[in-house]
């Protein structure tokens, strides 16, 4: 312990709010598209999958930052690998002992925790080199930037896709009578893709900055 | 220390491995008789759910052994194999998938209730696209229609394989008979959208092909066994 700096700091606070916008990991670093495709089909599975990935990669953020001065770098992304599929592991087992209810609903997204590359390019790019208070925030904040657009996905797939929200009827039968029709397509992966899309491009448009040069 | 050297490098993957592995057994075997109870529970649910019985996880038990007045197994004959109610609950489908279709043991679950009357819950079991898909199918007493049905999954997609477990899959069930009018025997047959009012066919769930596909093949399989059970006990 150094220079003591406060625990939110300016800087902190930035490793907080960034990737919920301009460094979002799905919009802006394009890592974690594939359980963003995967189960965004409604809405629950999308909040309690954001739930388990934020525990997990806090954890695994502050287990590897503990562990930075010592991991081999030669063997560092099996290190990574082999903390993060424990974690996973402890949180299924835990899920199923206590909270058998969500566990079933969680069914194989808890496995897919493990092949998320937030959690990978995290560990590597923040936590082996920071120290633990700052991998641990930095690991909410990415969790929080990947589930606010799980959630956002998820909203527009859920509603438009089958009329509910989180598992409760929205669109009220009187719409149908008069011809309306659940979009099929919305429940498919490919419109997960388009409404990531939809979404980068909307981000883009604000903030020009991150719009690349060539 | 020099953590680049060989040594430190295989002395650290060891003993890493060897914390990691005495963690997780550590919790699985902790957590395991809460794991297995919480399935066991799950299982009496299911079974209530498809006689239309809704029950908590807290209830379910209390519940399961006031309405399901008796089980049994019987054999792929339609002969009475043994009465023990516990050792029908416990009679594992995946296993008995594997024996010959004469050895195997299939559970009877017997439900009673005042108002509602007797009827027979029958376990299925089969293949999804992920995952096994399983249930279990309440018949009335004539051995041919459905009084009412619960479907489960392990891995289907959510809004799409995943259907199966919704009431609105699985209501379409109830008054389907498997027996056709002649008395032979036809299961339920898939069909896209046009099933209703067919006594012998359900609707397939959309953009989730494969997985009706095994729920189909699950129920002609699993029916098709107790075949001669159900049509003595007419």
């Amino acid at each position: 312990m150094s220079d003591k700096e406060p625990l939110f700091s300016a800087k902190n606070r930035k490793l907080l709010t960034n990737p919920l916008g301009s460094d979002n990991p799905i919009t802006v670093q394009v890592l974690g598209i594939c359980s963003a495709l995967a189960v965004t089909a409604k809405l629950e599975p999308a909040v309690v999958l954001t739930i388990s990935v934020t525990a997990v990669l806090a954890l695994a953020n502050v287990i590897i930052s503990l562990l930075r001065h010592t991991i081999p770098s030669r063997i560092r992304i099996i290190v990574q690998l082999v903390v993060i599929a424990a974690l996973v592991i402890l949180v299924d087992q835990v899920l199923k002992a206590f909270a058998y209810d969500v566990s079933k609903q969680l069914s194989v997204f808890v496995g897919l925790i493990i092949t998320n590359c937030i959690i990978m390019g995290r560990l590597e790019a923040f936590a082996l080199g920071n120290r633990p208070w700052p991998a641990f925030l930095d690991g909410i904040g990415n969790a929080a930037g990947y589930g606010i657009i799980l959630v956002i996905v998820a909203f527009f797939r859920e509603l438009l896709g089958s009329g509910t929200l989180y598992g409760f009827q929205v669109i009220p039968q009187a719409v149908y009578d008069m011809g309306y029709e659940n979009n099929g397509l919305m429940i498919l992966p490919p419109m997960a893709l388009v409404v990531v899309g939809i979404i980068i491009w909307v981000q883009r448009s604000k903030d020009k900055s991150l719009i690349e040069s060539n | 220390m020099n953590t680049n050297s060989n040594t430190y490098t295989f002395l650290y993957a060891s003993v890493m491995v060897l914390i990691v592995a005495a963690v997780l057994s550590f919790t699985a075997l902790q957590l395991k008789p809460r794991q297995n109870k919480n399935r066991e529970i799950e299982k009496k649910q299911d079974i209530l759910n498809a006689v239309g019985v809704s029950s908590t996880p807290a209830d379910a038990e209390k519940l399961y052994d006031q309405y399901i007045v008796k089980a049994f197994t019987v054999s792929s004959e339609g002969t009475v194999k043994s009465e023990d109610k516990d050792a029908t609950f416990k009679v594992d489908l995946k296993r008995e998938a594997k024996k010959d279709l004469e050895e195997r043991d299939l559970p009877v679950f017997v439900f009673n209730k005042e108002g509602v009357g007797e009827k027979m819950i029958l376990p299925v079991r089969g293949k999804g696209m992920w995952g096994p898909l399983w249930g279990y199918i309440a018949m009335e007493k004539d051995g041919n229609t459905i009084f009412g049905a619960t479907f489960a999954h392990q891995g289907e997609t959510p809004g799409l394989g995943a259907e199966i477990s919704t009431p609105a899959f699985q209501d379409q069930f109830i008054g389907k008979q498997i027996f056709n009018e002649a008395g032979k025997f036809t299961s339920i047959i898939m069909v896209k959208g046009t099933a209703s009012g067919n006594l012998h066919q359900f609707d397939a769930v959309s953009g989730g092909t494969v997985t009706s596909k095994g729920f189909e093949a699950m129920l002609l399989d699993n029916l098709s066994s107790y075949e001669k059970f159900l049509k003595s006990s007419k």
